[in-house]
């Protein structure tokens, strides 16, 4: 038994820096396949990690942030703002869920949650590259575009993983609150101006 | 689904019926009890050929369960206090939703629909919606005006979100503290009703926000007189509904005090609706003025003029 321990030990704090940070780095993409093409499948479920949600949180709230940092009152959000709103937002939707009685752990909630930006990300990005062209109606409604795909792939992943924790009479009262936190990040990624 | 619970239930009953005639007996096998009985228990869901004093035993153990049940609530710092007040269906959050949106003279909100069983899902959710709701729908109409004259500098106006959600939790959280403060103090002159408690005071005053929602999405047409006729409807619906749901707790008191405190829930009510109005909705430029409009609405806007010299310089 000691021996085994102590193998056990060995095999994880022996080895490279490397082999830890690219174990982790698959399990991180994995899960962002998992989210990409949602299936019905309990991996981000079972091994739940938060490194994926903050690297999400940390590139959105970077990509939102304006190029001129000039101190005007009603800019954009913020860092700090677009921070707050992720990370608060997934916890308040987490505690929603276990008040009304659904079997999934708080970890494990805040882990899809975060998994679940990968999509807005993902338009947060094509609607800064679009945005380099020339500003226009044709240019918004690209962006708006996107950005309603994107925020129903969210909803639609989101809820593949969190609809089946909770008792079928109450599953809209836990998914409308995932609804509103999408529709909030979707917002703040389309009224996003550069200048 | 309702079988199922029916037969559990009554064999309950049936075991606390066996337990109360036999007291002394509680000490030998439950089996034993149960066997020369057993068909009782299976009988009872099958349809109820037991007569009548069977029910009336019934009725009154559900009581002595249901006072059982309310003795043990688990104290403010445990889990499952807090789930209490979530123990709602979608169905149940609903029909409160329509209750509050249609407010009849007969109906009572509190007791016709809450029933003495208030959740904090309602205002919860329906503060936080109607918070995002402001400010997404006045940024849009800073962007629909910006399309018709472009010399208005866009923002995202992000502040307005913390503003708006600060200003609709305080409003739905703090008014009806006041309230419920107010009425257990004017407690003695009440013979016949009991006040309300702070949760449904709460619950009352988070579903009759509801109406705003669809009001301020119906404030993006830029038209102003239908603005304030949509204004004046939504807050007829919501201020309707609670004066109907206070009017009984405070039918009772002196007349002095009972048209104040009704006038005043409506002047506060009235104050945030035209608060929002006033502060996500600025009026801005009607279509066809042609001179710069910044000068004329200049005492009603508070976002335009710190723009001004931004927009100016070639950016």
């Amino acid at each position: 038994m000691k021996s085994r321990i102590r193998e056990f030990d060995s095999s994880t704090l022996n080895e490279s820096v490397r082999n830890t940070i690219m174990r982790d780095l698959k399990a991180v993409g994995k899960k962002f396949m998992h989210v990409l093409y949602p299936r019905k499948s309990n991996t981000l479920l079972r091994d739940w990690d938060l490194w994926g949600p903050l690297i999400l949180c940390v590139t959105l709230a970077l990509m939102l942030q304006r190029d001129s940092v000039d101190s005007e009152k009603d800019g954009g959000p913020q860092f700090a703002e677009v921070f707050v709103i992720v990370w608060f937002g997934a916890v308040t939707i987490t505690l929603n869920s276990k008040l009304l009685g659904g079997n999934i752990s708080f970890f494990q909630s805040l882990c899809v949650l975060g998994y679940c930006i990968l999509p807005l990300t993902v338009a947060m990005l094509i609607c800064r590259l679009v945005l380099l062209a020339d500003p226009g109606p044709v240019n918004f409604m690209v962006r708006l575009f996107v950005v309603i795909v994107m925020f129903a792939w969210s909803i639609v992943a989101s809820t593949a993983f969190l609809a089946d924790s909770q008792p079928p009479n109450r599953r809209a009262l836990a998914v409308y609150p995932v609804f509103l936190f999408y529709f909030v990040i979707s917002w703040m990624i389309l009224t996003f101006t550069p200048q | 689904m309702a079988s199922a619970d029916d037969l559990t239930f009554h064999e309950f009953e049936e075991a606390t019926n066996l337990l109360a005639e036999t007291p002394d007996a509680a000490t030998t096998s439950r089996s034993d009890q149960l066997t020369p009985q057993g068909h009782v228990a299976v009988a009872v869901g099958s349809g109820g050929s037991y007569g009548a004093e069977d029910e009336v035993e019934e009725e009154s153990d559900k009581a002595a369960l249901l006072q059982e049940q309310q003795q043990q609530q688990p104290g403010f710092w445990t889990f499952s206090y807090y789930q209490s007040f979530f123990d709602v269906d979608t169905s149940q959050v609903l029909n409160r939703i329509k209750g509050s949106l249609l407010p009849w003279p007969g109906h009572n909100f509190v007791r016709h629909h809450l029933r003495n069983r208030p959740d904090l899902y309602g205002p919860f959710w329906i503060c936080a919606t109607l918070a995002f709701v402001l400010a997404v729908t006045g940024n849009l109409t800073l962007v629909l005006a910006q399309r018709r004259d472009p010399s208005i500098h866009y923002s995202p106006q992000f502040h307005k979100v913390t503003v708006a959600g600060i200003s609709i939790y305080c409003y739905a959280w703090l008014v009806p503290l006041a309230l419920w403060g107010f009425l257990r103090w004017r407690k003695g002159v009440r013979e016949r009703m009991g006040p309300y408690t702070f949760l449904e005071t709460v619950c009352v005053y988070g579903y009759s926000l509801f109406v705003f929602i669809p009001m301020v999405v119906l404030w993006l047409i830029p038209v102003p007189w239908l603005q304030w006729l949509f204004g004046a409807l939504a807050l007829g619906l919501s201020a309707t509904g609670l004066v109907f749901t206070l009017w009984p707790v405070v039918r009772e008191d002196t007349r002095l005090v009972a048209m104040v405190l009704l006038s005043a829930v409506v002047l506060l009510h009235a104050l945030l609706a035209v608060g929002c109005k006033l502060y996500f909705f600025q009026s801005l430029p009607p279509e066809n003025v042609a001179p710069p409009p910044q000068i004329t609405s200049l005492p009603s806007n508070i976002a335009l003029p710190p723009t001004l010299p931004q927009s100016m310089p070639p950016s």
